[in-house]
């Protein structure tokens, strides 16, 4: 079985033959290439769910910050809930999707411990799902399409979270979502994480990275809950059905952006064009339909999801 | 200030034991208490007024008026969406948990009145898997509220629930978008929401329905919080104030509007309905 590592070997090792002067090694280095192709495929494109989870959390994936330089320009950054302070996780502000205003969420981790520190490791704290609301509200008033991107384990748990009331601000802000008188797009850039993703992810269409996954709870959580066993996480990834093609086919979400193979990091390039390609795709289509009606679509959206069977009245 | 373990309700099933007894002991004061009495008390106990669990059957005969609740529409059970199985199947567990509690999920819900006052209930019952919030409980949710727009009818909820059900992933954090999004219809009707919130009231279910209530009451004894004590305590690597996540906290912190002892819990809705008859 090959995995990342021996890809990384054979790829150092390309290199060196590249670097030694005085000898023609193009055959042998055009074999190695060659080879490194197949396994290359061979890798990535059977790839399990474990090895999807540990790709959306990749440390040298691109976060929302990339995207925002890339995919977007003149990013206007707002800042603060107006009541407590402001969240570094949780990005909110104005930017230009081809020209067009939009507004802007984006779950943010941290790329250096002093950075993740500041960002609390990517976790959202009320103070950001309130100023996500402003942002909401600020978009409704002056017809701006909302993106979102999603990128989190979850909403920060810890005594301050709950002194602000965090299961409070994560309802009020599915409450506005729910009836924005706007087209909104959520994408799930790397990792959706529970209610801390859905509270900026309630939206018209939502859209996947390739490898990115969402799910109620963590694998780790899982496993520790139903397993009572942490080491089963690969089977919790699994059995949560928490990537998306398999998100795809649940009729949970409504596109996939393809990614370059092994993910997106390995070409950040290639992944901004496929990301802003289907977001212009999607937003022009939303921004097409009048408004009652993207709003009755909506709901029955949500109004509809869920599985279950009806019981005959008479079975005790 | 209590000496035994403050604000957690003892899991006590007072009339589903199988034995016939007409007496109990009281696993706080050690009194031995007649049964009936317990009953009829909302499941507190007479000599100690500590609260013993409360099944969502009994909780719909302690709120309600005499006779009048109405269970609601289809009985729907769980389909298992994803053929979930972790250490056991999701079907086995939810087949244990229907003949456990009678219940086809786990919530109840239906119309009734209360002194008279006509209001769609639904009421969340923790013995079943952790009164988790699933396709189930999501749609009965749903349809406990559009039936209350329909009938213009005020809608209580009583909120039992550790949060989402894990075991239909991704369907199940969606139900939180779901009951929300019908929340909504209830406003535009202009027909109140009260949210009973008991313990435990937490995760995907606080952090979605229950928290939108017009008005948001926490029974004594309640846990209201999003994230569990044992997650924040890990990430934060230190011990929690022992009231944190109760109904003081959250009512000192702003996230409630009143906190109601158990026995008082029926006229206080009535109470708080009747601001609402005729108001729109």
């Amino acid at each position: 079985m090959t995995d990342e590592r021996t890809l990384d070997l054979l790829e150092a090792k390309i290199e060196e033959l590249r670097q030694l002067n005085g000898m023609d090694l193009s055959k042998e280095i055009s074999r190695l290439e060659e080879k490194l192709a197949v396994l290359r495929q061979d890798l990535y494109s059977n790839l399990t769910d474990w090895e999807r989870v540990r790709i959306a959390r990749h440390p040298k994936r691109p976060y929302a910050l990339d995207y925002i330089a890339s995919v977007f320009s003149d990013f206007y950054e707002l800042r603060g809930d107006r009541i407590v302070g402001d969240d570094r996780a949780l990005l909110a502000g104005l930017a230009r999707l081809e020209g067009r205003p939009v507004a802007l969420l984006a779950q943010q981790k941290g790329r250096t411990t002093e950075e993740n520190k500041e960002r609390f490791f990517g976790m959202t704290r009320p103070q950001g799902y309130r100023k996500a609301r402003r942002a909401m509200e600020l978009a409704e008033r002056f017809a701006f399409p909302l993106v979102s991107l999603i990128d989190t384990s979850g909403a920060y748990p810890g005594v301050e979270s709950e002194e602000l009331n965090i299961g409070g601000a994560i309802a009020e802000n599915l409450q506005t979502m729910a009836g924005l008188r706007i087209p909104t797009v959520a994408v799930v850039i790397g990792e959706g994480g529970s209610g801390g993703a859905l509270a900026i992810g309630l939206a018209d269409r939502v859209l996947m990275l390739e490898n990115a996954i969402y799910s109620v709870i963590t694998p780790e959580g899982a496993a520790a809950i139903l397993w009572k066993d942490k080491e089963k996480a690969r089977e919790a990834a699994t059995a949560l059905q928490m990537t998306a093609p398999r998100l795809l086919d649940l009729g949970l979400i409504d596109d996939i952006i393809p990614e370059p193979l092994g993910g997106a990091h390995k070409n950040p390039t290639v992944t901004t064009a496929a990301l802003k390609d289907t977001l212009v795709r999607h937003v022009t289509e939303l921004s097409a339909i009048p408004l009652d009606e993207l709003l009755n679509a909506r709901y029955l959206r949500y109004r509809s999801i869920g599985q279950f069977t009806t019981r005959p009245t008479n079975e005790p | 200030m209590s000496l035994f373990k403050e604000r957690q309700y003892l899991r006590v099933h007072v009339d589903r034991e199988p034995d016939d007894s007409l007496w109990m002991k009281c696993k706080s004061c050690g009194e031995l208490v007649f049964k009936r009495r317990v009953r009829e008390n909302s499941n507190v106990c007479p000599s100690c007024g500590e609260y013993f669990f409360q099944t969502s059957q009994e909780r719909i005969e302690s709120i309600l008026d005499p006779g009048s609740f109405e269970p609601l529409g289809e009985r729907l059970s769980s389909d298992d969406p994803l053929s979930f199985v972790d250490s056991r199947p999701y079907r086995e567990r939810v087949a244990e948990a229907q003949a456990k509690t009678g219940l086809d999920d786990a919530i109840l819900i239906g119309r009734g009145s209360i002194d008279g006052l006509p209001v769609v209930i639904g009421v969340m019952d923790f013995r079943f898997i952790g009164g988790s919030m699933g396709s189930v409980v999501g749609e009965q949710i749903c349809r406990a509220i559009e039936v209350a727009v329909a009938d213009r009818r005020g809608f209580v909820l009583v909120a039992s629930s550790g949060g989402a059900r894990i075991q239909e992933g991704l369907l199940s954090l969606l139900q939180m978008a779901k009951t929300v999004a019908v929340r909504r219809r209830l406003a535009e009707a202009g027909l109140p929401f009260i949210s009973v919130m008991t313990y435990p009231t937490s995760g995907g279910v606080q952090a979605s329905i229950a928290s939108l209530g017009d008005i948001v009451i926490a029974e004594k004894g309640a846990m209201i919080g999003f994230a569990g004590r044992r997650v924040i305590e890990q990430t934060i690597a230190e011990e929690l104030p022992a009231h944190f996540q109760t109904e003081s906290f959250a009512l000192e912190h702003g996230q409630i509007d009143r906190i109601v002892r158990r026995e008082d819990l029926r006229a206080e809705l009535s109470l708080a309905l009747g601001f609402f008859v005729g108001a729109r």
